[in-house]
């Protein structure tokens, strides 16, 4: 579907979308635990409409940083692969990979979700580092919410692996959880013309001027933001966007009870 | 060393328990899903596209490119490093192979057909799997084809010939060996070979009539697939 901004724009101005949601109407979304749990330690795959996002955690032992030896630590990596979209190309992660994964990286580590000291096994020496990998397949607008999503569930499929004189036993998965105390959710509104929307199409999102990444947590409180696009925003623009992305967390964290 | 039985049970010249789809990419003009045990290769087909740098192009047929890549999770062991290795590239190579001689190139001179495989979940066996996923997903994308191609890998385990090692059986301690082995199923041509390890005239042969018989499993799994994907439009 090739739709010219100019037409896109002018579609939202007049207060229609064009797939005929409303302007703060997701998409269906879908998650799926355990898609890879022969060989992850915890994988899920979300999908927020056609687009469609797999993660999945692996785990390894390391030294924990300096700063903080009680504590384990979360590594986010995003792969834009060519094989989601024909504007993605093969190579050293761009640009946009690397916001996608730091953003999301952010939302679960200044959350505290995961409880990092649970990470620890001998403080100072050992601790776990949690790598999450994410893969979008099929990439059709809205890749931070569905990243920051298939992350999330991803952490809450995970169990330990087996820890044996000091060794990781790879093959037996472990009953015991990742310690998951909270549930920050992630929403990007964008602002189109003098509209905003979420859970934006691929095309919507090429009519956008401005967008605001806002992680909620369980209690009302913000974790988390990140504004991208070249257009500046006023700030009651931006006290609006954050009040649709509360309203619209507290919908999407549903899909996780 | 003996091996008188398989560890999971299966006859010998049984493969995996199968699972074909197509269609799950959206944005790709053809895509597919395969399973066999636990492995799951999906494939996505783009193109025809242009060829850059320009002295890539050939002047008379399309060329055919295949990214082979194991996500991150998607080993039982470590986590797997992302991005290209060696390993990888050869198999995108040989995928290329088996595939150029079954798809009609010189009807898109000059441009570029594109296969990109990845794997979330690995159980050996992943450039049969692989394969077959991509043959599904250029079928699927509607190229012009020969036939479709399928694959997977037979073998030795300790003494016994096999068809379709998993990672347990592959990792023997009596020893294994590996062939992966793909085919065009209604002449029985093949068109991938690669063979690890050492092996007897004759259980090679019988290895192969073994990979023969599963690749008509195969067939019919894919046959199904792709016809579901009609059936569904149809209703």
């Amino acid at each position: 579907m090739i739709i010219s901004k100019e037409y896109m724009q002018s579609v939202i101005a007049q207060g229609k979308r064009i797939d005929g949601r409303k302007f703060d109407e997701y998409r269906n979304i879908e998650i799926e635990y355990g898609i890879s749990p022969k060989s992850s330690e915890g994988s899920a795959r979300v999908k927020i409409g056609n687009t469609e996002v797999l993660a999945g955690v692996k785990m390894e032992l390391g030294t924990p940083f300096p700063d903080k030896p009680d504590e384990g630590s979360i590594m986010v990596n995003v792969e834009l692969i060519p094989m989601a979209s024909p504007l993605f190309e093969s190579g050293p992660p761009s640009i946009d990979a690397i916001e996608l994964a730091r953003v999301t990286d952010r939302g679960i580590r200044e959350s505290k979700a995961l409880d990092f000291k649970k990470l620890c096994v001998v403080e100072g020496e050992k601790v776990w580092l949690v790598f999450i990998d994410i893969y979008p397949i099929n990439a059709d607008g809205n890749m931070f919410d569905a990243c920051y999503l298939a992350t999330l569930a991803a952490i809450k499929d995970a169990s330990f692996p087996i820890l044996e004189d000091g060794k990781i036993d790879y093959k037996t998965k472990g009953k015991e959880k990742l310690p998951l105390t909270k549930l920050p959710i992630s929403c990007t509104v964008w602002k189109v013309g003098n509209e905003f929307i979420v859970d934006p199409l691929h095309e919507e999102e090429e009519a956008a001027d401005a967008r605001i990444s806002i992680v909620f947590m369980d209690d009302g409180r913000i974790c988390a933001m990140q504004k991208g696009g070249s257009e500046a925003l006023k700030p009651e623009e931006i006290f609006k966007m954050v009040d649709i992305a509360e309203e619209k967390t507290n919908e999407v964290r549903r899909h996780f009870k | 060393m003996k091996y008188a039985k398989r560890n999971d049970g299966r006859k010998f010249d049984e493969p995996r328990q199968m699972k074909a789809e197509v269609g799950v990419i959206k944005n790709a003009v053809g895509s597919a899903k395969f399973q066999i045990g636990k492995t799951i290769a999906i494939a996505a087909v783009y193109g025809p596209n242009d060829v850059f740098p320009k002295f890539l192009q050939k002047p008379d047929r399309a060329i055919l490119r295949c990214s082979y890549n194991m996500m991150a999770f998607s080993g039982s062991g470590e986590r797997v490093r992302p991005g290209t290795n060696r390993r990888g590239k050869e198999i995108g190579m040989v995928m290329e192979k088996a595939f150029e001689n079954v798809l009609d190139l010189s009807e898109f001179p000059k441009a570029a057909i594109d296969v990109f495989v990845e794997l979330p979940q690995t159980d050996a066996g992943t450039r049969c799997a692989g394969i077959c996923a991509a043959s599904l997903a250029l079928a699927d994308a509607g190229f012009e084809m020969k036939d479709l191609v399928c694959a997977v890998s037979c073998g030795l385990v300790g003494d016994q010939v096999v068809v379709d090692l998993d990672k347990s059986e592959e990792d023997f301690e009596g020893g294994a060996v590996d062939i992966p082995i793909a085919m065009t199923p209604r002449n029985g041509e093949v068109t991938l070979l690669q063979l690890d390890g050492e092996i007897s005239k004759e259980e090679l042969k019988k290895a192969i009539e073994f990979g023969r018989e599963a690749c008509l499993k195969i067939y019919e799994v894919q046959k199904e697939a792709l016809k579901a994907k009609y059936k569904e439009a149809k209703e």
